[in-house]
């Protein structure tokens, strides 16, 4: 299965993604995407910053992705997971899975984002628009429960 | 088993890891990464932490709570028991908020 991993600083095009997955090929009847944006809840934030661990983020994603081939008849899998300064309004993390019918593709997209939320090494904090450094991100327990509905 | 008894040292030697942090461990510790000389008898993650938390105030805030701070060896998630054997790379960072 065609897999791809980029952890990179600059933005991605979904609409290019998804035509290199499926270019030259014709029998994959499902492509499922989703795109992570940057969120302002209460008019306060001017970016988020994400660190991650260089290496392991690939490496992760990797385990991730290959549980999922187990799983899943996936034709193909892309997660691109973006670091540095993202403001809000802009994407943060993409995510694809290809396969001939529609259900493996929604789980598999599902299933590696509920994982990629709670296992690839990426820590977020908060710029505030007023020009401070705001606190890093709390992990949320709802994210841990998510993952563990694949277990 | 022949790699286990080659990278294991005699009793007294102490032997050398690097260490990474991320996020607010990292900024508790004040270090982004060091390279260390294991104390004789540190052989889990968790003896590891509690060498650290005796080391100074930086360490010991970044591991105030054992259970919180997440660890990887050689860029793969391990449990606080997990053996120190073998390890070259270990990193402790926040429970993780990607995605």
């Amino acid at each position: 299965m065609p897999l791809t991993i980029r952890i990179q600083r600059e933005d991605f095009d979904i609409a290019a993604e998804i035509a290199a997955l499926s270019a030259g090929r014709r029998d994959i009847g499902a492509v499922v995407s989703f795109t992570g944006l940057c969120r302002d809840e209460g008019g306060t934030l001017a970016a988020l910053e994400l660190e991650h661990y260089p290496g392991m983020a690939e490496a992760e994603i990797g385990r991730v992705a290959a549980e999922a081939n187990a799983r899943w008849p996936l034709m193909g899998l892309l997660a691109i997971h973006r670091y540095g300064r993202v403001a809000p309004g802009e994407q943060i993390v993409l995510v694809i899975a290809t396969s001939a019918h529609r259900r493996a593709a929604f789980e598999a997209a599902d299933f590696l984002m509920d994982y990629l939320k709670t296992r690839a090494p990426f820590w977020k904090r908060e710029h505030l628009a007023d020009g401070t450094i705001g606190g890093w991100v709390e992990a949320k327990d709802i994210d841990q429960k998510a993952a563990q509905r694949w277990e | 088993m022949t790699q286990a008894l080659a990278t294991s040292a005699p009793a007294s030697d102490t032997r050398s890891v690097k260490l990474v942090y991320f996020a607010w461990v990292r900024e508790r510790v004040g270090l982004a990464d060091e390279q260390v000389e294991l104390p004789a008898g540190t052989e889990t993650v968790l003896d590891l932490v509690r060498w650290l938390k005796s080391r100074d105030e930086g360490y010991a805030a970044a591991f105030e709570n054992e259970t919180l701070v997440r660890a990887a060896i050689n860029q793969t998630h391990v449990k606080p028991g997990a053996s120190l054997a073998g390890a070259s790379e270990i990193a402790f960072f926040p429970p993780m908020t990607g995605g």
